[in-house]
């Protein structure tokens, strides 16, 4: 009988033993191994990258790409299945649940930057965006320099209000009073459309997102040239090369097989939001970039 | 916190250790200048609640119950979104567009007001705990209303208020950080601002919290104080140690 454990006991860790190689590098990796469970951390209202659907349900075109993610990992794995959660998570929240372990992996809009790689690692770029202008049409901005006495909204301690006063004070704009910072796209939108401020500053597809959810699109426009370059990426734990590697293996898979434009056509061409973003030719070249062979 | 990589020296790099000392400025400023509208507001609307006059008493009764049932954030977006609409319009948009400093000036008022019920309440309460018979004994000397409240009641009664009163003085430090929700950069939002940039996120919250003690200590200490110096010998205020 105990010779019989132990040959169970014995077959079952070798049976065991190649996913225990994966998963030496990173804890992500060897905790989905053990759970069978990714979790996920999402936005409530980045549309359409990362937001609840009408019918509640967790959604976006991030969303979509970190499920084919999940679909490699599981492979990787050899798991039979494998659970996804959704945990929502604020942009106050994000840092310290993904270095507690609380979440896997970060679906939403966060652009790559150098000073935030320090704590997290960014996959490979995804989307491309940059910083515009929404206004009101008959205001007669066009481009940033049209700002001089105009007051300018942006949500606080984006990489937009960064590039915005960089820009200002490069040009020497002389906007009215200083940035007004506030907490969230709403209460931007909101100062707008009371008058209380000219021009909101954000991602261009976070401002064509707004516009198109407004109560009157027809009133708004999105102007100016690009000042700022913002690449969005997932994040994960730092120190997770393997759990990083089925991450950026998957984006380059998506790439050669179609599918990534699929999905770029699925939320934003037009998409169920209305957003009307075709894909830019930065992006499309970006995707060929990180289309890295096998 | 395993993969946290912990960056305290990030603290002392500008721009950040200039957000955090004018975020911590902003937020002392907000709290003097609340507490200095709240604390005359406060205790003329407590002092209404005790007098004899029914419209005096129902129009503070009103005020505190206006102010201090409505959650102080729903107030600062009220007074800062709302108000300016139901202006007449050439007002509204002088709120809107030439006011100085909309934001934290809005903030000032709202907390201030705010603080105001509160402080009103613990005002009556005071005079309220002074037995009745000191009242009528003021009055059978002959004092005016008006003499008994200068010289019998409000002495005893703002000395024993001095422990609440330090707790709603407080709780103007802790409440500003409210305000930026309508856009002013205090304490809180500077921290939240460094976090975005950085990504130090505890760091950022740890100093913030550190700034926040420390300011409270130093009122707490000056309440103390202040509560021993003003001590009369044989009044309740005594009997309370």
């Amino acid at each position: 009988m105990k010779r019989v454990l132990l040959a169970l006991i014995a077959s079952a860790t070798i049976g065991t033993l190649p996913c225990a190689a994966v998963a030496q590098d990173g804890p992500v990796m060897k905790r989905i191994a053990e759970t069978k469970t990714v979790t996920i951390g999402h936005r409530d209202a980045s549309v359409p990258l990362s937001y609840l659907g009408p019918d509640g349900k967790v959604q976006g075109y991030s969303i979509d790409i970190c499920l084919k993610i999940v679909d490699t990992a599981k492979e990787e794995l050899k798991l039979e299945k494998i659970d996804v959660k959704f945990v929502p998570l604020t942009p106050q929240t994000r840092i310290p649940l993904l270095t507690a372990g609380t979440v896997d992996i970060i679906c939403e809009s966060s652009t790559h930057t150098i000073g935030r790689s320090r704590q997290i690692s960014f996959l490979n770029t995804t989307f491309l965006t940059g910083s515009k202008l929404l206004v009101r049409k008959t205001s007669g901005i066009k481009k940033i320099e049209d700002m001089t006495d105009k007051v300018l909204v942006a949500v606080l301690g984006t990489t937009n209000e960064k590039a915005a006063q960089a820009e200002i004070d490069a040009k020497k704009i002389k906007i009215k009073g200083e940035i007004v910072k506030v907490k969230d796209h709403s209460q931007a939108m909101l100062n707008l459309e009371q008058g209380r401020a000219d021009a909101y500053v954000s991602d261009d597809v976070v401002l064509y997102g707004l516009k198109s959810a407004s109560k009157n699109p027809d009133e708004w426009e999105i102007v100016g040239p690009y000042f700022s370059y913002d690449p969005y990426g997932m994040m994960i734990p730092r120190n997770n090369d393997d759990f990083r590697l089925v991450g950026n293996k998957t984006i380059a898979k998506l790439i050669q097989s179609g599918e990534m434009a699929a999905i770029y056509k699925k939320w934003f061409e037009p998409g169920p939001t209305n957003i009307n973003y075709p894909m830019s030719d930065r992006l499309k070249e970006n995707f060929q970039l990180i289309a890295l062979p096998d | 916190m395993g993969s946290y990589n912990w960056n305290w020296p990030i603290l002392l790099k500008e721009p950040y250790f200039t957000w955090i000392i004018t975020g911590f400025g902003k937020t002392i400023l907000i709290a003097v200048l609340a507490w200095a509208i709240a604390f005359p507001l406060g205790s003329a609307i407590g002092i209404a609640r005790t007098t004899d006059s029914r419209a005096l008493r129902l129009g503070g009764t009103a005020y505190v119950e206006i102010f201090r049932n409505i959650p102080l954030l729903v107030q600062m977006f009220l007074w800062y979104f709302v108000v300016p609409e139901l202006l007449p319009a050439d007002w509204g948009r002088w709120v809107k567009r030439d006011m100085p400093y909309p934001q934290f000036l809005t903030a000032v008022m709202c907390l201030g007001l705010y603080t105001a019920s509160r402080v009103a309440e613990q005002v009556r309460a005071g005079i309220e705990a002074i037995p009745r018979g000191q009242r009528n004994a003021g009055l059978a000397m002959g004092l005016t209303s008006l003499q008994v409240y200068r010289y019998v009641l409000i002495p005893v009664a703002y000395r024993t208020i001095i422990p609440p009163l330090t707790s709603d003085f407080l709780g103007v430090f802790k409440n500003s950080s409210l305000a930026l929700t309508i856009g002013v950069l205090e304490l809180t939002s500077q921290a939240r601002q460094i976090e975005e940039y950085t990504f130090a996120a505890f760091e950022a919250f740890t100093v913030a919290t550190v700034l926040y003690c420390a300011v409270t200590g130093i009122v707490i200490l000056a309440m103390r104080v202040l509560e021993q110096r003003t001590r009369i010998a044989g009044t309740i205020a005594v009997g309370a140690q």
